[in-house]
C-alpha cells in the first residue's frame, strides 16, 4: 500500500482525534490530580514537608496542566477543522434544520472545554503565579488568589463530567 | 451557606447534576 492511500483525509481526522485525546488526558489527569490528590491531601502533610508539594510538585503540575489545556483546545479546533464541522459544533447544531443532536451534544461539550480553557489560562493560572510568589503580592491578596484559584479549579472539575459526556456522545447521537 | 464547591462529592455530584440537565437540553432542541 502506497503512503498516500494511507495518510488521506481521514486518517489526519485519525491522528487529531488521537492527539486531542493525549492532550486532553494531560490536562484533565492534572486538573483532577489537583482536585482529588493534592488539595485534600495537603491539610494531612506535616507542616515542614509542605514546601516539597508547593515548591517542587506544584509548579511542574501547573506547567503541564496549563500547556496542555492549550495543546487540548489547538487540536480539538483542528479537528473540528478537518471534520468539516467547525460552523455546526460552534453553533451548537442550530445553525441547520432539523437540529442535529449529535452536534448539539458535541458543541456543548466544545463550549464547556473552551469556558474551562479559558479559566486555566485567564482564573486559575494568574491566580496560581501570585500564590507561588511569581507575582510579587500581600499576604492578603495571595490568601485570596489561592481561594480564586482553587474555586476556579473545582468549577472546571464540575464541567469536565458534563464536557466528557459531550466529547464521547459523537458516536450515540 | 457553604459554598458546595468546598467539597469534592458535592462537586462531582453537582457535575452528575449538570450532565442530566445538558442531557435534557439536548434532547429538547433535537427534538
Amino acid at each position: 500500500m502506497e503512503w498516500n492511500e494511507v495518510v488521506t483525509l481521514g486518517w489526519w481526522q485519525f491522528a487529531f482525534r488521537w492527539l486531542h485525546v493525549i492532550m486532553g488526558i494531560m490536562w484533565i489527569g492534572h486538573l483532577w490530580y489537583f482536585n482529588f490528590t493534592q488539595t485534600p491531601t495537603m491539610p494531612k502533610i506535616p507542616q515542614e514537608l509542605r514546601p516539597g508539594v508547593a515548591r517542587y510538585i506544584l509548579p511542574e503540575a501547573l506547567w503541564w496542566f496549563r500547556w496542555g489545556a492549550m495543546m487540548t483546545i489547538i487540536t480539538g479546533l483542528i479537528l473540528a477543522a478537518l471534520q468539516k464541522e467547525f460552523v455546526q459544533v460552534i453553533t451548537i447544531g442550530l445553525s441547520t434544520t432539523p437540529h442535529n443532536p449529535h452536534f448539539i451534544s458535541l458543541g456543548i461539550g466544545m463550549w464547556l472545554g473552551a469556558i474551562m480553557w479559558a479559566n486555566v489560562w485567564f482564573i486559575i493560572w494568574p491566580n496560581q503565579k501570585k500564590n507561588m510568589g511569581l507575582v510579587q503580592v500581600t499576604p492578603e491578596q495571595r490568601t485570596r488568589a489561592a481561594r480564586v484559584a482553587g474555586l476556579a479549579s473545582r468549577v472546571n472539575t464540575l464541567l469536565s463530567i458534563p464536557m466528557l459526556y459531550g466529547m464521547t456522545s459523537v458516536h450515540f447521537y | 451557606m457553604k459554598n458546595p464547591l468546598d467539597s469534592l462529592t458535592q462537586t462531582v455530584v453537582l457535575g452528575f447534576v449538570l450532565t442530566m440537565i445538558m442531557v435534557l437540553v439536548i434532547h429538547a432542541l433535537a427534538a
